[in-house]
């Protein structure tokens, strides 16, 4: 058991033969992850890295049978392709596209609702089941198997926290990248919901930052709902206010959307809170204890 | 992306949002002839920086003639406006815009921004207009009104309804606000706006609405599609070193402290300048380098980063996934062969090849180069070199 992804898991990239595309698409391979073609349109007949690549997502699951879609098309047709997926019957899309507009993004997520899709970022490093499948751009070595489940806002920093897991003489489950922009897919509280349910996962790590109020609204929910430990650790305590740090999404608005008003958040409801990034390791070991 | 009062005016203009005439002027002359051309019995004259409260600060001045508009506009070239938008060291006044005069009867406040709650656009009115809109919503919130809009469907006339009865606006006027919210929603979306706020919406004697101040914020993201848009940035009023990391792909924000930071990647970035502070130094700066550091890259940022002469030592946190660390390890000697280092740099690399980017590191024989085994060990390491410095 896993969330999402494992090795059943059938995969087509969408902007398969570019060269983010084509790069990571044989990363994924090599880690085991059942990449089964990919879409370029007016590519459509041809053959890369072995695979077979199609005019469009229709096309690409009816010869077969994919439920997952992995997008490196840049950003200003994304949105495009995420939601040709989703018409396309995918159930799980993976956006790693930074760059976005905020337009774009609010259409494409109530359309990938009303399809019944899961949408992952955009702007993230993917999602990785130790082991079994990676589908992203996450260095796959870092992420050795075991029981904590993974979510982050951010991609290195989700390898850092891994990485601290397994120093820490754990593994991970599955790690699960959401993306650091104003408008995402599923978020902590749908993938918490997972985790709570997955067998093989023991304990939560959960990453945010600052900017928005993800993590408060989570905060509320695994008060309510989750009885696994979650550890914790939010980004951005010494991030001034009104500057952009890096993410579209990691800004402090007025007063709202700090570190330290989100680690209270989480703090009061049991979330065993790291104070810095180096402690995330150190922190679940007490809580596996 | 943000841009000037005068500048929103003209795609307000152009897009049917009702604005009053003016001109923009750069001398003191120029601001003379809009005046002139105006031909109006009072006119204003308007510092033109990317920051709100200028007329606290001095920066809105009323005039009668030409000639006053001339007096007014060379005591306001070059002086420098501090609000409380600007930060301390404030904005130096190097445009201004010469509009006319208008006979005023009511202040409200209107903007629209996203809701990242409903992941939709929100119109936010109030009566409350002229004053401080963020002292407005933490005293009395009740005074601001919100409506989401769903992208799907625009602003819908109900919606429209119900901000002009919280104004309190008549008849007559609601007609007026109809047009104005209409042609605004639309800017907002056909711009890729991320801000449009008007401080104040004014209600004029003869009952039609203007908006007498405008402020506009843009998607980055969105720049790409946004050309008319792209052409009104004012490099004057981002930081030098700023724009010029992001020439490199590199982002980069200037902080007070000392200790210089080098990172891929916005979290762990962010993670590293807290875990300085929290180790009891202060960061000097945000700088992530990006997914796909290089030699070049990381070369370019160490420059950028000694350019602050606050800088007294460097912690350069990699964590290397598909980008090889050794790779990166001989893009720091590079670096330090391109950019005189005279600060001691404390280097932390992991993931992938992480053992062979120490040995290199360690091998290089550089001066001032300190290797560190983790992100804990490196920012000890960092923050006791600064203050053995400072002692």
């Amino acid at each position: 058991m896993s969330i999402l992804v494992d090795k059943n898991t059938k995969v087509i990239v969408q902007g398969f033969t570019g060269k983010e595309g084509s790069f990571h698409a044989e990363q994924c391979m090599q880690y085991g992850t059942q990449i089964v073609g990919g879409v370029t349109p007016g590519k459509g007949g041809t053959t890369h890295l072995g695979k077979p690549v199609f005019n469009s997502v229709k096309e690409a699951v009816r010869k077969t049978q994919a439920d997952t879609s992995l997008v490196f098309v840049p950003p200003a047709f994304a949105a495009n392709s995420v939601m040709e997926a989703a018409e396309a019957g995918i159930k799980l899309i993976v956006c790693i596209t930074e760059g976005i507009p905020v337009k774009d993004m609010m259409i494409v997520k109530k359309y990938v609702e009303s399809q019944n899709a899961i949408l992952l970022g955009p702007n993230c490093p993917g999602i990785i089941t130790a082991d079994e499948a990676k589908i992203g751009i996450m260095p796959g070595f870092v992420f050795k198997k075991g029981n904590v489940g993974v979510i982050s806002k951010s991609g290195t920093l989700t390898y850092e926290a891994a990485n601290q897991v397994v120093q820490a003489g754990y593994g991970v489950s599955t790690a699960v990248g959401i993306g650091g922009d104003p408008i995402i897919g599923y978020s902590f509280i749908e993938l918490l919901e997972l985790f709570e349910k997955d067998k093989d996962t023991q304990a939560i790590v959960m990453i945010g930052e600052i900017g928005g109020d993800l993590e408060i609204q989570a905060a509320e929910y695994i008060k309510n709902y989750i009885s696994k430990p979650v550890v914790s650790f939010i980004a951005g305590q010494t991030a001034p206010k009104g500057k952009r740090m890096g993410h579209a999404g990691a800004i402090i608005a007025g007063s709202k959307g700090t570190a330290t008003e989100k680690m209270e958040a989480l703090r009061k409801v049991g979330v065993h809170v790291a104070e810095s990034a180096a402690e995330i390791g150190n922190v679940l070991k007490t809580v596996m204890n | 992306m943000n841009i000037h009062e005068y500048q929103a005016k003209s795609i307000f203009r152009s897009s049917g949002v009702p604005v009053l005439d003016g001109y923009p002027a750069e001398t003191a002359e120029e601001a003379k002839n809009a005046a002139e051309l105006l031909g109006t019995e009072k006119f204003v004259v308007k510092a033109q920086i990317h920051a709100g409260g200028r007329g606290k600060a001095g920066g809105v001045k009323i005039a009668s003639s030409p000639e006053e508009v001339f007096d007014i506009a060379k005591a306001m070239f070059g002086i420098t406006l501090i609000t409380h938008q600007t930060g301390p060291e404030g904005k130096k006044v190097k445009k201004l815009y010469v509009e006319a005069g208008a006979n005023i009867k009511d202040e409200y406040y209107l903007g629209i921004t996203l809701d990242r709650k409903s992941e939709m656009p929100v119109i936010m009115a109030s009566t409350e207009g002229g004053v401080e809109i963020e002292k407005v919503a933490e005293e009395t919130p009740e005074k601001i009104i919100k409506i989401q809009v769903n992208p799907l469907f625009g602003l819908l006339d109900f919606q429209i309804r119900n901000l002009a009865e919280a104004l309190g606006l008549d008849k007559a006027q609601t007609k007026h606000f109809a047009v104005f919210a209409k042609a605004l929603y639309q800017t907002y979306d056909q711009k890729d706006a991320s801000l449009i706020e008007i401080n104040p919406l004014a209600l004029l004697n003869d009952n039609r609405l203007i908006a007498l101040d405008a402020k506009m914020g843009f998607d980055d993201n969105a720049l790409m599609r946004q050309k008319e848009v792209l052409e009104m940035r004012d490099f004057n009023e981002e930081d030098p070193a700023e724009t010029e990391a992001g020439n490199y792909g590199l982002s980069y924000v200037k902080l007070e402290g000392n200790v210089g930071c080098m990172v891929n990647g916005a979290g762990l970035a962010m993670s590293t300048m807290d875990i300085i502070k929290y180790k009891g130094g202060e960061p000097a700066n945000f700088l992530d380098v990006g997914g796909g550091a290089s030699a070049e890259t990381v070369a370019k940022g160490m420059e950028i980063i000694l350019r602050d002469d606050n800088v007294k030592v460097v912690f350069i946190n990699i964590f290397g996934g598909i980008v090889r660390c050794d790779r990166i390890a001989n893009g720091i000697i590079e670096a330090t062969k391109k950019v005189s280092v005279n600060v001691p740099v404390v280097v932390r690399l992991d993931g992938t090849n992480a053992e062979l980017a120490r040995d290199i590191l360690q091998q290089s024989g550089i001066e001032n180069l300190i290797t560190a085994s983790d992100l804990n060990d490196g920012a000890e390491k960092a923050v006791k070199l600064v203050n053995a410095n400072n002692s």
